[in-house]
């Protein structure tokens, strides 16, 4: 853990980042909290309704089942993409061609716009057309992801996979590679296996980029919405309706601003909380240590 | 404890180097005695770092061998030839704490516990670190942690060299001279042979009983410091030692007398005449130049004092000069004068040392 | 042990590269093709999607307005968030944990929520369809993600790195651009990538705060949603030719990223 130089002058170092992140939130987030306290029957004209949205969203048990749905999404990618990216991280090469083709490929699924990868995977996944339909029930196993609740489930999870597993593989690997050679050499001559040398060196110093790459992957799943919208349109039925599709749902079908701007706060409270305790805990294990 | 012997080491990074030029190491034949403290200095990218890293066996020369004790190891890693290596910066392991640390080494090779807690706390009253082993070690300061650094490498009991690359770099000015002190009392008392990597002279000169010198990726001289600063064998020695370093003055020998510009130098030994050709160079020292009011007259471009002496920079037949002058001796203004000491001069041939025939 | 870091690698380089070899294969059919058959490779090849993409100016235009909002936002949030990553990295001052924090709460909106407040924002101060308004707008969650991987990656290295080259006589840029940057040049490739990649996919700030002069691709891919369904064809030839960027991108900052840390001698 660094001991940082008390520097009030630090403030200007960070002021063109203020500027430009605040002048991009402050002002949007002001009309979404404006919205989410009124009520507004068109025309706008707007009436002031306090609290009765919030009690409204968070009672419904729409939406408890859109959060729970999200829940499970989000954990579930987080436990298969986290270990998985390291894994892959740690067995690519760091120096030679290899490097480039590695790096080169893995960065692709990342580039496609997500509305493309949303379709590309539908047409994937369809079992009379698509080349992983087609192979999955060749093989015996019933798949059907527009009609059948669980297919449609792991191909929504299959598609997060292979889109983003790549995001935690760079950072991590890019945290690999600025580990300094020293370390390896006096692991080497200290006579520590693998398995230590990615306990004792790899995985410490890895701690900060792998704490960004969750909370971002966390955040992101969370908020998920053209990827499987495009794929199950939140189907079938609504068994993959996460958030932030039942949350367009209601704004835009049903033109409910109130509930959906309050809707929108509590979401972003939500992710917020969590968040801030996962990140809590990161930098106190930090300060433990030193 | 081994004698190391380096034979015909020569190395390059690249794959199908050919020209000189693509070699780092160039051709290094040496052998560190058991026991010894060397430093191995020389400016940034003339290879030391390169040839510490083939000792240890981190990295495999492209040529020659690498012998411990006679064996041939040049095929051993770094773990079976039992050394241990302290870097520029301090190499700790997060997870633990400094008993951890200092105990690894050992914990991985197997040995018992109570030998393991026998050594740690030997190593740890060595250093100083007693007090501290239980507490987590990334919390330390950088010198502390360099100790830990350098205690791992005292635990083992069969080691047969320590080597350092450059480990004080990222200490504090204040505590170098501290740690330094203590490196040499460490050896005094342990007897490991020893090999310091630096690029300062300082630090090498203090720590070191014989100084192994490099420029370019070859091996310039070895010797004590006394002998490099009162006889460099190559230019490049007698510039790097020294501060300010040697004098260099292109000359001529002319009648056995080196001849710079139109000057005939005094010196106590004659040249042989054959060397009367080109790439001859005159080397003294500042400290060797003496005021002598019936010497060659300099003209005096800037005097600097440093306290205890000044360095007054001069102009001799067109060349510039370096001079030494001892707190309390007058400098005159103007017409100065000066002799060079008869002894201290040397003859340099495209850089190598020339060694004079008869004593005069 | 190297042969099976080949394997792992393999294997999930190909689990990637399927899915894509398979919007390839869409690429080059048509749409009817498509939904009609199951085929590995196109029994009717076809380039009428790239031809439409290539001829088409709104398409190409479009990479154009893309490639040059993302690049403008791509630069500014690297170099924004620099200084303010060192800052954090190495100071302490008044409301540093939480100013940090609150940086990645930017994040954390989704963003359908904000499109029509962005719009007006833009619209007020008449920077709507302009390049620069896009990469302005995705600085709120770019700048958040270069401060935070780089803020990473400066914490690995030690303090007394900048400290001894103050004694050595560097001047304050001088140590911070020619020692300091290079040695996490790798945190650097990395987030410059991302905040190319993730400037480059944004699809509905894009969409919302253009019209014609800087209209990026994001917009006229979703154009092929008609009413008779998504072109498909056309769709999957779009979304292989916005590979090339980004993977241009990280071609070039690969020695960036893999670039082993050498700390140079101060």
């Amino acid at each position: 853990m660094i001991d940082r130089v008390s520097n009030q002058k630090a403030w200007f170092m960070v002021l063109p980042v203020i500027l430009l992140v605040a002048f991009n939130a402050i002002i949007p987030l002001m009309t979404v909290v404006n919205y989410s306290v009124q009520e507004t029957f068109g025309n706008n004209v707007f009436f002031w309704e306090g609290m009765k949205w919030f009690e409204e969203v968070l009672r419904s048990e729409r939406f408890h089942a859109s959060l729970g749905r999200q829940v499970l999404f989000s954990f579930t990618i987080l436990i298969i993409e986290v270990p998985l990216g390291i894994l892959v991280a740690l067995n690519m090469p760091r120096q030679g061609i290899g490097v480039s083709i590695c790096l080169v490929l893995m960065a692709l699924p990342l580039l496609i716009p997500w509305n493309v990868v949303g379709a590309m995977w539908n047409i994937f996944a369809l079992p009379d057309i698509g080349l992983l339909g087609r192979a999955i029930n060749g093989m015996g196993v019933e798949y059907n992801f527009t009609q059948n609740p669980v297919s449609a489930w792991l191909t929504v999870v299959a598609m997060d996979v292979w889109h983003w597993t790549s995001l935690v593989v760079l950072l991590s690997y890019a945290g690999l590679c600025a580990i300094p050679d020293p370390y390896y050499q006096a692991a080497k001559i200290d006579g520590a296996g693998r398995w230590q040398i990615f306990r004792h060196i790899e995985l410490p110093k890895l701690k900060r980029v792998l704490t960004i790459a969750i909370l971002l992957r966390f955040m992101d799943s969370f908020m998920i919405y053209t990827e499987p919208f495009v794929l199950t349109g939140g189907g079938p039925g609504n068994t993959t309706t996460f958030l932030s599709i039942d949350l367009v749902k209601i704004a835009l079908g049903q033109f409910d601003l109130g509930p959906a701007a309050a809707m929108s706060l509590i979401y972003f409270l939500i992710v917020l909380l969590l968040c801030w305790v996962f990140y809590t805990l990161m930098m106190r294990s930090e300060s433990n240590a030193s | 404890m081994a004698e190391i012997t380096l034979k015909e080491i020569r190395h390059s990074y690249q794959s199908n180097a050919t020209a000189p030029g693509d070699f780092v190491i160039r051709g290094v034949d040496i052998t560190w005695r058991e026991g010894g403290a060397y430093a191995l200095l020389g400016p940034s990218g003339c290879g030391k770092t390169t040839l510490l890293n083939i000792i240890s066996g981190l990295l495999r020369p492209t040529e020659g061998a690498v012998l411990f004790n006679g064996i041939d190891v040049t095929a051993q890693d770094p773990v079976t030839r039992d050394i241990a290596q302290i870097f520029q910066f301090p190499v700790i392991y997060d997870t633990m704490s400094v008993y951890g640390n200092l105990a690894f080494p050992l914990v991985n090779r197997g040995v018992a516990r109570e030998e393991v807690d026998r050594r740690v706390k030997e190593v740890a009253g060595m250093l100083d670190l007693s007090e501290m082993l239980d507490q987590r070690a990334v919390g330390l300061t950088a010198d502390n942690k360099q100790k830990i650094s350098l205690g791992r490498g005292l635990v083992r009991s069969d080691v047969n060299v320590i080597m350092f690359d450059e480990p004080l770099t990222v200490i504090d000015p204040h505590l170098k001279w501290k740690l330094r002190s203590e490196l040499k009392r460490l050896h005094q008392r342990v007897g490991f042979t020893m090999i310091y990597v630096t690029h300062d002279q300082t630090e090498a000169l203090t720590f070191a009983d014989e100084v192994v010198v490099m420029h370019d990726g070859d091996v310039v001289q070895v010797g004590t410091p006394k002998d490099l600063f009162d006889r460099p064998e190559h230019t490049f020695v007698g510039h790097f030692i020294g501060s300010p370093g040697m004098n260099l003055m292109p000359c001529q020998i002319v009648d056995g007398k080196p001849v710079v510009g139109r000057s005939v130098i005094p010196v106590n030994r004659s040249f042989a005449d054959h060397e009367k050709c080109s790439g001859l160079v005159l080397g003294i020292r500042p400290e060797c130049i003496q005021l002598d009011p019936e010497g060659f007259q300099v003209s005096i471009t800037r005097i600097d004092d440093v306290g205890h002496y000044c360095i007054v920079r001069a102009e001799f037949e067109d060349q510039a000069l370096q001079i030494f002058v001892k707190e309390g001796e007058r400098i005159p203004s103007e017409n100065l004068r000066i002799r060079f000491d008869r002894s201290s001069i040397q003859i340099y041939k495209d850089g190598w040392i020339v060694d004079g025939g008869t004593p005069r | 042990m190297k042969t099976k870091s080949n394997v792992i690698v393999t294997v999930y380089i190909v689990f990637l590269m399927l899915p894509i070899y398979w919007l390839l294969n869409m690429s080059f059919k048509t749409t009817n093709e498509i939904l009609g058959t199951f085929s590995l490779w196109p029994k009717e090849f076809t380039f009428e999607n790239y031809i439409k993409i290539f001829t088409d100016p709104t398409w190409y235009n479009g990479y154009i307005n893309s490639l040059a909002y993302v690049s403008i936002n791509t630069v500014l949030s690297v170099a924004v968030a620099l200084p303010a990553a060192y800052a954090f990295s190495r100071y302490r001052f008044l409301g540093d944990k939480h100013l940090f924090f609150w940086l990645l709460t930017n994040r954390m909106a989704p963003p359908a929520v904000f499109a029509l407040p962005f719009f007006q924002l833009y619209s007020a101060i008449g920077l709507f369809d302009t390049h620069i308004a896009v990469a302005l707008s995705h600085c709120l969650f770019n700048i958040p993600l270069a401060v935070w991987i780089l803020e990473g990656f400066m914490s690995g290295i030690p303090k007394e790195l900048d400290e001894t080259a103050y004694i050595d006589g560097h001047s304050f840029w001088r140590f911070f651009l020619k020692i300091f940057v290079p040695t996490i040049s790798a945190g650097i490739g990395v987030t410059a990538f991302f905040c190319f990649m993730f400037s480059w996919v944004e699809m509905l700030l894009a969409k919302s705060l253009t019209a014609v002069a800087a209209k990026p691709i994001a917009a006229t891919m979703t154009r092929t949603a008609s009413t008779a369904g998504y072109e498909l064809g056309l769709l999957a030839a779009a979304g292989a030719l916005t590979i090339i960027p980004g993977a241009i991108v990280i071609y070039f900052v690969r020695n960036y990223i893999a670039k082993g840390f050498a700390l140079g001698r101060v």
